[in-house]
């Protein structure tokens, strides 16, 4: 039984210039003690993805239909239906599903001390005291293996390193023990060798508490050394969801092909220009019609050439499993005979 | 770990390639030459477009065009003599223009009569219905100088049959009995042109020092810096009247008139200088500055073709909205005496006329050179803001 | 936390003997010494001083030496709390101005807090909810209040108070308690009449902050910290208020700064309108009687009481922002 399941979401930015899509038909399913890695360009949606199951979408971005629905004591509790701003919401943001996200620098205020920050985000959620709740920040900190903690709770963010901050909002993150962790680039502003100690440091809380990890990156080593599934995003839209060693060893979508070919490895000939993906992602006012992909994609398949008339500048492709647990959205892997999807002209 | 970890995503941006083209619909299209359009436009070009967009800043400018047109051609619009004072037409009240004599268009006033209550001993005024005196447009009147050079002596209009000096009152008249309208035309000449001196002033003490500043930082700009800190923290008005009051009691209009100009900009050139000092810092070190210089560029070549276009937009803008102080403050000095002195008129001259509270109950359109000031200030100030928008072209 | 302090009281200290410089640059300009005044104005009463008094008198201000002399002379005296004569009033200079300096600074202050008061709420309300009808219409009237010179307003208030409420509404006591001694109720009074100046003379401040808080807050709001806040569970308004309205306090506090230096000079020409007894008319009229001691005595002191106003406002600033605190800047 999935921690949460994600069918179909739409989160648009309805602006007077035009209306973009960010989310644009997201379906994942998020497993207790599992990662579930989401990768993709930037401004392929995967943030506002995060931000959506959250509901802290900025305006005008708002979810247009979907559904996002989180197990709760047997049941589901439908989180795309909730009042944004509501109690019922704000019981889940930080007590059910803790966010962890880019900019460490930034996402502590400057003006508050690290301690009341963390010790605010406990009481939220814990009838504590004061002193009860500092003892519990404490603890937390030692967990995410800060030291010294009961002098850095005193301490400003940006008095810390940076892997303390990241440190420091993973605690805070973790406060009420929350059954989701979503952790939106978590490493994408440190060095390398903290890196790979803040990922450690989660590799471990997952094994310790057995909570889920959505893990938003656009670095494939990231995803490659922990996720157990994979969500590729592309302008919005899942194009292939899988299992990470069949992400990385048997690509489907040529999206996905492409991004693993412009790796640079350590088999490959040096001073060698990498393959790129051809063109940049267009404009969210000027999306493609048909597969939003069609225009960079090396495989595109024009009307006339196409089986069943079905083409990548017309139809729009939808989900198609093609082994257990790997689905791709592609009109290559489309089955002979199925139903012709139905034409739909995104550009607008 | 290493090397999985260092495996980023970059696709690098390369010409979409010719084939397959995409089929579009005619919105992208427009919006691919609407994007050319922008990509070729030039700097000056992109700001025209983008202050065009902010209506209240258009609507501004046409109303300053317009008050410096007044400012030009202030003889031709004033029908009297600002001068000429007439005893039995002190504190008239503003007089009702009838536009329709019978049914036709024929502009009139009636005629005056002035009377002394016997029991207040204020003079008060009644209508002579019988005696209409037509407006006249194109009329002729006092002598004076069009454009400075041009003797003539038509003006926008004129009575018929009655001298205008003594019978035109349509703002009213003034303690001394002279009309208003007029004076306020001669004072809106010197209130602006008194704002654009100064700005003048400001902008050179401003550019030199604060380029100063910005260009050779160090020692010299710490100097500067605490300079204008300084300046900033002293309460203006007590010092500029100080200053105002050691002028010379002898001083003629014109000297005066500049006095007060350096007085003001003393102080004025501070925000001024911090604006160019600012722009230096970050212009310094941008990429764009190193390539010119790489590419062989001069340092006078890099200020001038590289630099000053985007520095100039924002010394415009900032001297735009560095003007509405500068009328304010002569219009205060005036206002309280220490500024510009009968028999010169601005603002804050005719406004002077109003400082006492009795007066104005009595007569409130003393007030009504208060209006042009809000006016004017207010135009500057949306003006300034459009412009300070549309400085920065490629901002969001 | 100390290298701040001692710089902001270094720069204080500056401004203070810049505005001393000024101060006797306006006591000087004038033609004529002091003493040749005096004696004119003596003759003119057509009493006479003989020569030997006028040479004592001379010598006691150190007419007879160099400039930079009488300056340091000057200084010194002013330290020890002698401003020298008012030839105008025949008095002390301490004298004349008497509780006009605290009136002033009383005027001043409830100007300043006036303006903190209406323009924190405004200033949140017109970023949070950005563009909406009440943000333009606030920014409409602060783009008005910036526009009317406070001497203006305050022209056209007393108009309207002397036509409509046929009251004369300005001023800072009743006449029953103008020359009375302070008591409970004078203060009481003191407030009372407090409100129309302190929106005369804060209006244009008020425009001025509102914009610098909604432009801050906009900032502010778009920072991470505040999606952190919300992801913790925290409500909208709980969360605005307690981390981007916080941050965006400081720069207002900071505002102070020049608030104070703008509310006096308005002060200056206001009471004159307004018929406030501040340090304002007094003046006025002393410079348009050429009584130079008094006049510089003001500048001077209106100088200094800005000057202790804006080391006031870093202080607040240092207790705000923690970075201050810490290192010194932010």
């Amino acid at each position: 039984m999935a921690l949460l399941s994600v069918r179909d979401l739409r989160t648009y930015f309805v602006a007077d210039e035009g209306t973009t899509r960010a989310v644009d038909g997201a379906t994942f399913d998020l497993y207790a003690g599992k990662t579930l890695g989401i990768v993709g360009e930037t401004g392929c949606g995967k943030s506002v993805t995060a931000r959506s199951i959250l509901r802290i979408v900025e305006r005008p971005g708002r979810i247009v239909s979907g559904e996002i629905l989180l197990q709760r004591d047997g049941g589901y509790i439908d989180l795309a239906k909730l009042d944004p701003d509501g109690r019922e919401i704000r019981r889940v943001r930080g007590g059910e599903i803790g966010l962890v996200f880019q900019e460490p620098m930034t996402s502590f205020s400057p003006v508050h001390t690290v301690g009341d920050q963390v010790i605010e985000a406990i009481q939220l959620h814990r009838r504590l005291d004061k002193a009860r709740a500092r003892a519990r920040a404490i603890e937390l900190f030692r967990m995410v293996g800060i030291s010294r903690p009961e002098g850095r709770l005193d301490e400003y963010s940006w008095q810390l390193s940076g892997g303390l901050r990241q440190r420091a909002m993973i605690a805070m993150a973790l406060a009420a023990e929350p059954r989701l962790l979503i952790a939106d680039e978590p490493t994408t502003a440190l060095d390398v060798t903290t890196q790979a100690q803040i990922l450690e440091l989660l590799r471990d809380l997952q094994r310790k508490t057995h909570m889920a990890i959505m893990l938003i990156t656009h670095d494939l080593g990231v995803i490659a050394e922990m996720a157990d599934d994979v969500v590729v995003m592309y302008l919005g839209r899942v194009v292939e969801h899988g299992p990470v060693d069949q992400i990385f060893h048997a690509p489907k979508h040529p999206y996905t092909q492409a991004l693993l070919r412009s790796i640079p490895g350590i088999q490959h000939e040096a001073r060698v220009k990498l393959p790129t993906i051809s063109g940049s992602i267009p404009h969210p006012f000027a999306r493609p019609a048909g597969c939003p992909f069609h225009p960079r994609c090396a495989l595109v398949m024009a009307c006339a050439a196409a089986p069943d008339g079905v083409c990548c500048d017309h139809h729009e492709p939808e989900l198609i499993t093609v082994e257990e647990g790997h689905s791709v959205s592609c009109h290559l892997y489309r089955k002979k005979g199925a139903a012709v999807p139905l034409a739909l002209e995104s550009a607008r | 770990m290493a090397t999985a970890a260092n495996i980023v995503v970059t696709p690098v941006e390369t010409p979409p390639p010719a084939a397959p083209p995409a089929p579009t619909a005619p919105g992208l299209v427009d919006g691919r030459v609407a994007e050319e359009r922008v990509s070729v436009a030039s700097q000056w070009q992109l700001m025209w477009w983008r202050f065009r967009k902010h209506r209240l800043a258009m609507v501004s400018a046409g109303i300053v065009a317009l008050f410096y047109l007044g400012v030009i051609f202030a003889d031709f619009l004033a029908y009297a003599d600002p001068y000429a004072s007439e005893g039995q037409r002190t504190l008239l009240p503003p007089q009702a223009i009838h536009l329709f004599d019978d049914g036709r268009f024929a502009p009139f006033v009636y005629g005056i009569k002035g009377e002394r209550d016997l029991t207040t001993f204020k003079r008060v005024y009644v209508e002579d219905t019988s005696r209409k005196l037509y407006v006249r447009p194109f009329a002729t009147g006092f002598d004076y100088k069009l454009l400075g050079f041009i003797p003539t002596n038509m003006h926008l209009i004129g009575l018929d049959g009655a001298p205008t000096e003594t019978n035109l009152f349509l703002l009213g008249g003034d303690l001394q009995g002279r009309d208003l309208w007029s004076r306020l035309m001669y004072s809106t000449q010197t209130s602006l042109t008194i704002g654009l001196v100064g700005v003048t002033l400001s902008l050179l003490f401003g550019v030199v020092l604060g380029g100063i500043a910005g260009y050779y930082g160090g020692f010299a700009d710490t100097v500067i810096q605490r300079l204008i800190e300084v300046l900033f923290s002293i309460p203006s008005i007590p010092l500029w009247m100080g200053l105002a009051a050691a002028m010379p009691r002898d001083w003629g209009i014109v000297q005066v008139y500049f006095a007060i100009t350096v007085i003001i900009s003393l102080i004025g050139w501070t925000t001024l200088a911090r604006v160019v000092r600012g722009r230096f810092l970050s212009l310094r070190d941008e990429d764009f500055v190193k390539a010119a210089e790489l590419a062989g560029a001069g340092p006078w070549r890099i200020i001038f073709v590289h630099l000053a276009p985007l520095f100039l937009s924002h010394i415009i803008a900032a001297t735009t909205l560095a003007l509405p102080a500068m009328i304010i403050s002569e219009t205060a000095l005036s206002f309280l005496g220490l500024g510009l002195r009968p028999p010169a008129m601005s603002w804050g001259v005719l406004l002077q006329q109003a400082q006492n509270v009795q007066t104005v109950a009595l007569s409130p359109w003393l007030m009504i050179p208060a209006i042009p000031v809000t006016i004017v200030i207010l135009a500057f100030n949306f003006l300034g803001d459009g412009l300070r928008d549309a400085a920065d072209p490629y901002g969001v | 936390m100390l290298t701040y302090l001692a710089q902001r009281i270094g720069l204080g200290i500056l401004t203070i003997w810049v505005v001393s410089v000024l101060s006797f640059v306006i006591i000087q300009l004038p033609p004529g010494d002091y003493v040749s005044t005096y004696l004119a104005q003596l003759a003119e009463q057509g009493s006479t001083a003989s020569a030997a008094e006028a040479e004592s008198l001379r010598v006691e201000y150190g007419l007879d030496q160099p400039v930079y002399v009488q300056y340091a002379k000057w200084v010194f005296q002013m330290v020890q709390g002698n401003f020298g004569m008012s030839l105008d009033w025949k008095r002390p200079v301490a004298d004349v101005i008497g509780d006009r300096l605290a009136l002033t600074m009383i005027v001043t202050v409830a100007a300043i807090l006036f303006t903190w008061i209406l323009a924190l709420p405004i200033g949140i309300y017109s970023a949070v909810r950005q563009y909406s009808v009440a943000d333009y219409i606030f920014t409409f009237l602060g783009f008005l209040g910036l526009a009317v010179p406070s001497f203006l307003l305050a022209l056209v208030l007393m108009y309207f108070g002397f036509v409509v409420l046929n009251a004369n509404i300005g001023g800072l006591f009743s006449p029953e308690y103008a020359d009375a001694p302070w008591s409970l109720a004078k203060a009481w009074d003191l407030a009372q009449h407090l409100p129309i100046p302190a929106l005369v003379l804060g209006l244009a401040g008020t425009a001025q902050l509102v914009r610098i808080m909604r432009a801050n807050l906009l900032d502010e709001l778009r920072k991470p910290y505040v999606i952190t806040a919300l992801a913790k569970g925290l409500s909208e308004r709980r969360a605005i208020l307690k981390y981007p309205v916080r941050v965006a306090l400081n720069p207002f506090a900071s505002s102070i700064a020049f608030l104070f230096p703008q509310v006096v000079s308005g002060s200056i020409i206001v009471s004159l309108v307004l018929s406030l007894p501040t340090v304002g008319p007094l003046l006025l009229r002393a410079l348009l009687a050429q009584d130079m001691f008094l006049a510089g005595t003001i500048v001077m002191l209106i100088g200094v009481l800005t000057v202790i106003g804006i080391l006031v406002s870093d202080l607040i600033l240092m207790w705000l922002d923690p970075r201050i605190r810490l290192y010194g800047r932010r």
